[in-house]
């Protein structure tokens, strides 16, 4: 159905820029599968993360000041002496930890229900270069404080780039703009750190395009088949996502007003010292996976490559798998592969925290090959060999038996 | 719904405890753990003990360390007059200038001024230091692990040395130090401070005090924060609990 | 609503009460949320803590000026001669546009202190300028008088005189 405004100003807008009709279409009639769970709320979470952060940082840039003698200080006088600073600068350290958790969630979920199957593969695609702008993005705001963690963070992970055979130390000094991190490689990260997110934003705009012209995957993996399959996004989604909303920003504040540097590290309230590197240096938690695959490998570019490869795996997923079917519920050797897979990635998490030694070291290294095991042999073979339980007939069909015979048994 | 919860809280639980565990990584010897009063979700500065505390910095600590961080004026949140805190800023001077001819001159502090430093830089500090640098305490137990109980633990910490252990020429031996080898000499000694309101001065009272203190200096805003947070908090359970209502409504009528 | 039953619209009634709280609830919300982002903008503590100076008037020269900073902004200090002293004490103050007797705008008459900003548009005025013998702004042309009375030109008021006191004879504090 077209988008007829009344409003006759609004008719003349639209008449020439029919952008009420476009919003009108997203957010108020896409026709929305009517059985998403509070799983699919991790979405529009993201987009309110992202949000809160750009706002957030535009408003802490106006007190920081991106220079290797203020930077700290700078950072302080927000604390201490800006109106609401502190709400302010932990909200934006903390929103970046609550980014992470929800994209981590919103991920798993499409890993699940195998949302990045046919036809939405562009779509996971653009998924995952907002995850990685915003990996870029995270770990260069974390250089801005300018204390040892910064300092440290910065050095090590430019570092990788010194892997790349041949180039690599000309490609560092490049990104150092000078012979170590200093004041040029702290300019240029503030410079990024404030344009990325914007990225991010075109990133997800077409991200929700691609979303938009498939419809949203849903719990069946079913697509919808008629009218008595989906609901109009606004009100049904609308209201859900604000109260999933709600109980999010409990979680939220939990961590803001009551343990705001529980998720950083100790160490980054010293100010940056090029001579002394602190005992232990940790990225931050949402890298530590990522981290532990790094120092699985006993080998500078091999290390560099396996981490990088971690996520270009991903890219890949759509063709690795090969199951006709795309929700979990209806695949019970995938279904349990799933849940070894998350196990699999805290570990990985747990491992990047510690420090590289011992039995650390042999785990760090199994869960590293389990990544890629189940990604690169499993899931292919997976949906090969396994044999899926009877689908619905429809979205609705699996909605209504519910009422009737309760749960999934009713499929069986 | 209820599975989701169930998996949520989960992952939530195992994610928060490895993190914990990662960060205390390095944590060999487990601190002297104190109630502190601005623990915990309501906690607030214990006044008395912070101003205390403040006595313990200026007469013990300032020799060494700065608090380059925090402003005179700021002493008011500790319940310090604006009288108090331009006499005890005046007792300080201040390099300012250049005044009309172009000189520096040295003047009384400001309450707009920061603390400020025993050393003019960080080569002064060490050179007058046998090479150790005291660091700036303006941040002191944020830049800790468990700051609080460390700091406490680690002015508290000063034992004799274990016969099994060997002190490097002009260190000291601290329990609670990484690897036990602390430049700074034990810094506190009973009656070290003549506390005006009559407290005993003991090692175990100055070094809590002071570290109310440092806590203050390190988190001034910690009771404006815990306080908009109780009011965000309870806001928003009563927002959840109305979206929800709105939600149950806006969804019955589909079935 | 002449078809509905009761029930119905007791039924609407409580639907529409639980939209209206909870829109009401978000808009509140989103209300207290922006406060911060507003306030941020506002004077920090450290720069509200700077809002006095203090000037050594000790080797001003009668008949010369100085300008010292007060909060940001320029503030003329100037060592007024007899001859100006009587010029902004004859002015009849029918003539003026804000007017303001020259003793209100002064402690001592010999010094003049004010805020060295034409109240146009925020431009600092040139000294010994003008047709009134006091400053003149180059923005825009406007003219004030000996006491910094505004006396042609687009501007609206005097030049603003900041809150000060003398410490002692030769020392005054601003703000």
């Amino acid at each position: 159905m077209s988008f007829e405004p009344k409003n006759p100003v609004v008719k003349w807008v639209e008449h020439r820029l029919p952008i009420t009709g476009m919003l009108h279409h997203a957010l108020y009639e896409y026709p929305t599968p009517k059985n998403l769970s509070y799983w699919w709320t991790f979405g529009s979470l993201a987009g309110f993360m992202l949000v809160v952060q750009i706002v957030t940082g535009i408003v802490l840039a106006m007190h920081y000041t991106p220079h290797v003698d203020y930077a700290f200080t700078s950072v302080e006088h927000i604390m201490r002496d800006v109106n609401y600073g502190w709400l302010l600068r932990y909200m934006h350290a903390n929103g970046a930890s609550m980014f992470f958790i929800v994209v981590y969630l919103h991920i798993f979920r499409g890993l699940y229900y195998g949302s990045y199957k046919a036809p939405r593969e562009l779509l996971w695609w653009l998924g995952l270069v907002i995850f990685l702008l915003m990996m870029a993005t995270a770990f260069m705001g974390y250089v801005l404080p300018w204390g040892q963690m910064s300092f440290w963070g910065a050095t090590v992970i430019t570092n990788l780039f010194s892997a790349i055979p041949l180039v690599g130390d000309s490609i560092v000094t490049w990104l150092w703009g000078g012979f170590a991190v200093d004041n040029p490689t702290l300019n240029r990260f503030f410079s990024l750190h404030y344009l990325l997110p914007f990225v991010i934003v075109g990133v997800v705009i077409l991200h929700v395009w691609s979303l938009h012209t498939n419809g949203s995957n849903n719990p069946t993996g079913l697509d919808i088949k008629d009218k008595q399959d989906s609901i109009p996004f606004h009100p049904y989604y609308t209201v859900k996502d604000l109260f999933g909303l709600a109980i999010f920003l409990i979680f939220f504040s939990a961590f803001l007003f009551y343990a705001p540097n529980y998720l950083g590290h100790p160490d980054n309230y010293i100010p940056a010292n090029p001579l002394v590197t602190p005992a232990h240096i940790v990225p931050e938690w949402y890298f530590l996976p990522f981290y532990a695959i790094l120092r699985a490998v006993p080998d500078k570019l091999g290390g560099v490559l396996l981490m990088f490869g971690a996520i270009a795996v991903l890219f890949a997923l759509p063709w690795l798998d090969k199951s006709r079917i795309r929700s979990a519920r209806f695949r019970p050797i995938y279904k349990q592969l799933f849940w070894v897979f998350v196990a699999d990635c805290v570990l990985l998490t747990y491992i990047g925290g510690k420090p590289p030694e011992g039995a650390f070291i042999i785990w760090g290294r199994i869960a590293t090959i389990y990544y890629f095991v189940h990604i690169l042999i499993l899931l292919p073979l997976v949906g090969l060999f396994e044999k899926p339980r009877p689908l619905p007939a429809s979205i609705s069909e699996d909605v209504l038996p519910k009422k009737a015979a309760s749960g999934e048994t009713a499929n069986a | 719904m209820r599975k989701l919860l169930t998996s949520l809280s989960i992952s939530v639980v195992v994610s928060l405890l490895s993190l914990g565990s990662a960060q205390a990584a390095g944590d060999a010897v487990e601190l002297k753990s104190v109630s502190w009063k601005h623990g915990g979700l309501f906690g607030t500065y214990d006044r008395a003990a912070a101003q205390r505390g403040l006595q313990v910095y200026r007469e013990v600590c300032a020799g060494c360390h700065g608090l380059g961080l925090v402003a005179f004026r700021t002493l008011a949140d500790l319940g310090f007059s604006e009288e108090e805190i331009k006499a005890l800023a005046a007792e300080s001077e201040f390099v300012d200038g250049p005044d009309g001819d172009g000189e520096m001159f040295e003047r009384p502090g400001k309450p707009s001024d920061k603390f400020p430093s025993p050393f003019p830089n960080e080569q002064a500090a060490r050179a007058s230091n046998g090479g150790a640098y005291p660091p700036d305490l303006s941040l002191i137990t944020k830049a800790r692990a468990h700051g609080d109980d460390y700091l406490y633990s680690l002015l508290t910490g000063y034992t004799d040395v274990p016969a099994d252990f060997t002190l490097a020429e002009g260190m000291n031996y601290n329990a609670y130090f990484a690897g036990h080898q602390i430049a700074m000499p034990s810094p506190l000694s009973d009656d070290a401070v003549e506390y005006a309101d009559g407290t005993p001065a003991t090692v175990d009272q100055m070094a809590k005090d002071v570290t109310v203190f440092l806590a203050w200096a390190a988190e001034p805003k910690l009771e404006q924060r815990k306080s908009v947070g109780l009011k965000v908090i309870l806001f928003l359970l009563i927002l959840a609990a109305v979206f929800y209502a709105v939600k149950r409504k806006v969804w019955s009528d589909l079935h | 609503m002449t078809t509905t039953t009761p029930e119905e619209e007791n039924g609407v009634k409580r639907r529409d009460f639980l939209y209206i709280a909870a829109g009401g609830l978000g808009a509140v919300g989103t209300a207290a949320a922006i406060w911060p982002f507003i306030s941020q903008m506002n004077p920090s503590a450290d720069v509200l803590a700077l809002s006095t100076t203090e000037a050594d008037l000790e080797g001003i020269e009668v008949g010369s000026e100085v300008t010292v900073v007060w909060q940001g902004k320029p503030v003329f200090v100037r060592h007024r001669t007899e001859e100006d002293i009587q010029r902004a004490e004859d002015v009849d103050l029918a003539e003026l546009r804000d007017p303001q007797p020259d003793a209100d705008r002064v402690i001592k008459p010999e010094w003049l202190i004010m805020v060295g900003i034409c109240t146009h548009l925020g431009c600092v005025p040139l000294k010994g300028q003008g047709e009134y013998g006091g400053w003149f702004c180059p923005c825009h042309g406007s003219h004030y008088d000996t006491s910094g009375r505004i006396r042609k030109g687009p501007a609206p008021l005097n030049l603003a005189i900041p809150p000060y006191e003398f410490l002692d004879d030769n020392n005054i504090k601003i703000g």
